[in-house]
């Protein structure tokens, strides 16, 4: 390590006001708060005595992301072999030509094959990403002459996995810069924006490119058109086309993963350890978790005791509309941002509660989104701010009322 | 019944919101969004003019100014006055506003002071017009003009407050020199009407 310091502290002056480098400023400082501990020292008050800065939360996030990083690569192999062993052919992409080239065979049961042939379409999304995200990062902090901060961390693990595997490159890239730049950067960067930087990029894809991350083709990495009985639209989707969708469907499948959809949102199970990871540091407030599984199972009941001739969506129970679709990475990793979140305790439950009816509603009565985790939650961000001022304004109220003022 | 008005005010808050969905009212959505307090101000005011004014101007339409409407009168059934709808309907909002405007300034004088030029300018704004045109157009009864002009009014005020909202969160905000203000405030509401989206193509 000594040896790195050196090479770092010898560039030092080069990024320094008036060196050579100066440009470099802030990527070299994100480096070297990267690999060390920074040496500075707070003198005057006020002093933080705590172990959890900034950095090591997003460490925690991400690491509680790991499991369904796990799982995305796994699954993504695994749709593809199912719908291959069923007579799609393979895309002939370079992703497929390296896999041949690598001896790998279209095997569902062999999960390493699986797995490499997941990574092959996860990580060229991923690299995307943090090529293009770090470097709007680097470049907004040092034209605007602040430090790079590691917001974009979570971001950057997050965003591949609400992304199906067939997405073309370019409209990543695309996606990831609307997303960062009108998202968050524009409003001042991280800890300032009042949307899901993440969910933005999502959303802007969703409504300007609606055929590549909505709809029956773009969630399996194979050539399936023809193949008789087989379908690559999402259990989401196909229960809310027919009625009994469902009944022939496995839940323990697609609590564990093995269902199609975005990447990492298949499996409820990974989520579920990310959900364990983020109460138990408390990272992720429970309190927003809870507030989401609440409004989901009272507008999904309130939903069945209702009832619907034409659509099948109604009679779809809350324990299924928690593992399909994008609900459970949703609630454990986007509804608990605390930036754009409510902020009050109490304000969390309210706003966790209304992200889950209206998730249900959207998937329940408008049939252009079956998908509707991603707009709930963008929509409550909107209203958290709301939230938080009637609830303040109640405890001042109450507390007024208290001391008899 | 009941059911075809709860569908009629839901599309009229949240599926065709006059402000996130249309675009209508936008220069005082902008300007009186700073206060959460001031913008429930106004957005009580506009839910109180639209939903008096499209019910009256349904009224006014239907009885005196559509095709057929004067046929009650002695050689009036050839009579079209449908010419002179913008006149009435503008004529109607602006004799609203002003009433609105004296009720407001007798009764809450600080909620007058704060919103200034901008409680008689409803009389212009294109959001109260926009209602009444949509419930031309759309020839509603009395009954639905009044649960439209309500619910387009609650939905526009649910905007401007959750806009308010969020901008007060904002206020501390490093944003960039250039699009400090009414910049930020466009992307903004750029931004809430995608989350508005969500409600696009319910049919109900």
């Amino acid at each position: 390590m000594q040896f790195l310091r050196d090479l770092l502290d010898k560039a030092e002056p080069n990024v320094q006001k008036g060196g050579r480098f100066q440009s470099l400023a802030s990527a070299y400082e994100a480096l070297d708060t990267m690999m060390f501990t920074p040496g500075i020292q707070t003198r005057t008050a006020s002093h933080v005595r705590d172990g959890l800065d900034y950095k090591r939360m997003m460490f925690i996030v991400v690491m509680a992301l790991g499991p369904c990083l796990l799982i995305a690569n796994w699954n993504t192999g695994y749709q593809a072999f199912l719908a291959i062993e069923a007579g799609a052919v393979p895309l002939g992409d370079w992703q497929n030509g390296l896999f041949q080239w690598l001896g790998g065979q279209y095997v569902s049961g062999d999960v390493l094959w699986c797995a490499l042939f997941g990574a092959l379409y996860f990580f060229p999304i991923f690299i995307v990403v943090h090529v293009v995200g770090l470097g709007i990062e680097i470049v907004t902090a040092q034209i605007r002459d602040l430090e790079v901060t590691e917001g974009f961390l979570v971001t950057g693990a997050l965003l591949p996995l609400l992304l199906p595997a067939t997405i073309p490159l370019w409209q990543v890239g695309l996606g990831t810069a609307f997303g960062l730049i009108i998202g968050k950067e524009v409003f001042g960067g991280t800890g300032m924006n009042f949307l899901n930087p993440a969910l933005v990029c999502r959303a802007f894809l969703f409504f300007a490119y609606p055929a590549y991350i909505s709809g029956e083709g773009p969630w399996i990495a194979a050539d399936f058109l023809g193949v008789d009985g087989f379908t690559g639209a999402t259990l989401l989707a196909q229960a809310a086309a027919e009625s009994g969708a469902l009944h022939g469907a496995s839940w323990s499948a697609a609590f564990f993963g093995g269902i199609a959809g975005s990447m990492g949102e298949t499996s409820a199970l990974a989520c579920l350890i990310g959900a364990g990871l983020l109460i138990q540091t408390g990272v992720g407030s429970w309190r927003t978790m809870l507030g989401t599984a609440i409004g989901t199972v009272v507008m999904a009941t309130f939903l069945n005791l209702i009832g619907s001739d034409t659509n099948p969506m109604f009679a779809v129970p809350w324990y299924w509309h928690m593992v399909l679709g994008g609900w459970a990475i949703g609630t454990v990793f986007m509804c608990t941002d605390p930036v754009s979140s409510a902020y009050t305790e109490s304000g969390k439950l309210v706003y966790g509660f209304g992200i889950g009816l209206l998730c249900v509603i959207i998937r329940c009565i408008n049939p252009a989104y079956p998908e509707g985790m991603m707009l709930a939650i963008l929509f409550m961000n909107m209203f958290a701010p709301l939230i938080d001022h009637f609830v303040i304004r109640r405890n001042i109220a109450r507390r007024v009322a208290r001391s008899g003022a | 019944m009941l059911e075809h008005y709860l569908s009629l005010a839901t599309k009229a808050i949240f599926v065709e919101n006059m402000a996130l969905a249309f675009f209508l009212g936008m220069c005082s959505f902008l300007a009186v969004s700073r206060k959460v307090e001031t913008a429930i101000g106004l957005g009580a005011a506009v839910i109180f003019v639209l939903g008096l004014t499209t019910p009256l101007n349904q009224i006014l339409v239907k009885s005196f100014l559509e095709e057929g409407a004067l046929s009650w009168l002695p050689g009036g059934e050839n009579v079209n006055l449908s010419f002179l709808s913008y006149l009435v309907l503008i004529g109607t909002i602006a004799a609203v506003t002003q009433i609105v405007e004296m009720v407001i300034d007798r009764f809450a004088p600080a909620l007058y002071g704060t919103l200034g030029v901008f409680l008689p300018l409803i009389a212009v704004n294109c959001a109260i017009l926009g209602g009444a045109l949509f419930m031309v157009q759309r020839d509603y009864t009395l009954g639905e003009a009044t649960v439209y002009g309500v619910g387009a009014g609650v939905g526009w005020a649910l905007a401007i407050v959750a806009l308010a909202a969020v901008r007060e969160r904002l206020r501390y905000n490093d944003v960039p020199a250039p699009l400090r203000g009414l910049g930020i405030t466009f992307i903004t509401v750029g931004l809430m009407a995608i989350a508005f989206m969500s409600f696009s193509g319910i049919q109900l």
